[in-house]
């Protein structure tokens, strides 16, 4: 019971800590999104469409990353590539 | 030439409308000339709070679209010669607020006042953003509560790329922070944000910390603006406020629990 008592005071004690932390991933999260260009979504479509005139990938195969640096700003593509040769739509 | 103030937080119930109406008195008992717009259209409330809601004839949105003119629809205030509102519509929808028509207001409105305040809605859609579009300074009310800090930063991101000053590329709108509705104890047990993590995570200058306080209530209830309460900690923080906001130095009181303060509280009945 002593316990408990211990255990329930001391979650009320770090529920601002827990506050603290959470408020500081949101707001790192959403300062990196609001700088990020405009033209990304579709840079990122458009990527994808130019990749699947060559290779059959997935929809999601292509991710576009931006991040801000001191000097200069940093676009980042991932393209996954399926391992087998199954590209070329073969008869 | 009139300074502009948005009074603004994205989410909504955190303090604005107490705070604009607040910070419009003291400023105008400072002998500012001092003129209060509520820019929450179909929502009017600043009225209410200030005690004036059975005087209004005309409203913001009447001046907008010429209807009627500033002086017809400027409410001036009873307990104050240099405090004048302006209401907002209750029946228009939003869009009649138009970023020509409400440049044109606050031009006009700039050559006869000292300070602007603009009371602003909650959300960051329309209104929010022609509240702030035009401001000098920006006072972020803000809750010590998750959603409302992160609403807030989402604030402070439109006013750096989205106001005037912004697109201009002139000085940037100045930011403070004003902390409302705090309870010291709650703080002290780890139950609520403090006014330091606050601080740390938005990083703004912080204009006051408003506690808790039943006087708000009181004050909305009679149409007071509960800076007019001096007997009261909230009508006390919102002094600090003022003073502060023009260029006093004054320290941050309700920010920690004092005995003293319970005492005297106890005693007081
Ligand atoms: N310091 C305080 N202590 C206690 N209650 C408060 C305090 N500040 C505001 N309130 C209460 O919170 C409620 C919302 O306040 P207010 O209307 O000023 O917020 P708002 O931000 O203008 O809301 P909206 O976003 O709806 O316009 C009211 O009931 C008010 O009495
Ligand atoms: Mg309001």
């Amino acid at each position: 019971m002593g316990l408990l008592d211990y255990f329930r005071s001391s979650q009320a004690k770090n529920s601002a800590g827990v506050a603290k932390e959470r408020l500081q991933i949101l707001v790192a999260h959403d300062r990196a999104v609001r700088g990020r260009p405009s033209y990304l979504p579709q840079l990122q479509q458009e990527i994808l469409e130019v990749i699947r005139k060559y290779v059959d990938v997935d929809l999601d195969a292509v991710s576009v990353n931006y991040e801000q640096e001191d000097e200069r700003e940093v676009l980042e593509l991932n393209i996954v590539i399926p391992d087998a040769p199954h590209a070329s739509h073969a008869p | 030439m009139a300074r502009i103030i948005v009074i603004t937080s994205g989410k909504g119930g955190v303090g604005k409308t107490t705070t604009s109406a607040a910070l419009a008195m003291g400023l105008a008992q400072r002998g500012k000339r001092t003129v209060v717009i509520d820019f929450d259209v179909g929502l009017r409330n600043l009225d209410l709070i200030m005690g004036c809601e059975r005087r209004v004839v005309y409203d913001f949105i009447n001046v907008i679209n010429q209807e009627a003119n500033l002086n017809q629809a400027l409410i001036r205030d009873k307990r104050c010669d240099h405090l004048y509102v302006l209401p907002a519509s209750q029946t228009r929808d939003k869009d009649a607020l138009t970023k020509e028509g409400v440049g044109r207001v606050l031009e006009e409105l700039a050559q006869s006042y000292d300070f602007i305040v603009c009371d602003s809605p909650a959300g960051i859609e329309h209104g929010a953003t022609m509240a702030m579009y035009y401001a000098d300074d920006a006072i972020v009310v803000t809750n010590p509560e998750v959603s409302s800090v992160r609403d807030s930063d989402r604030m402070l991101g439109i006013l750096s790329s989205r106001s005037r000053r912004a697109e201009n590329s002139d000085e940037p709108v100045r930011e403070f922070l004003l902390l409302t509705r705090y309870n010291a104890e709650r703080v002290e047990i780890g139950e609520m944000l403090s006014v330091e993590d606050v601080q740390e995570i938005l990083s703004l200058n912080l204009l006051g910390v408003i506690p808790e306080s039943k006087a708000v209530l009181n004050a909305s209830n009679s149409g007071i603006p509960v800076i007019l309460d001096r007997e009261s900690d909230a009508g006390q923080a919102y002094g600090d406020v003022v003073s502060r906001y023009l260029g006093e130095e004054v320290p941050h009181r309700f920010i920690h629990t004092e005995k003293k303060g319970f005492l005297s509280r106890i005693f007081r009945g």
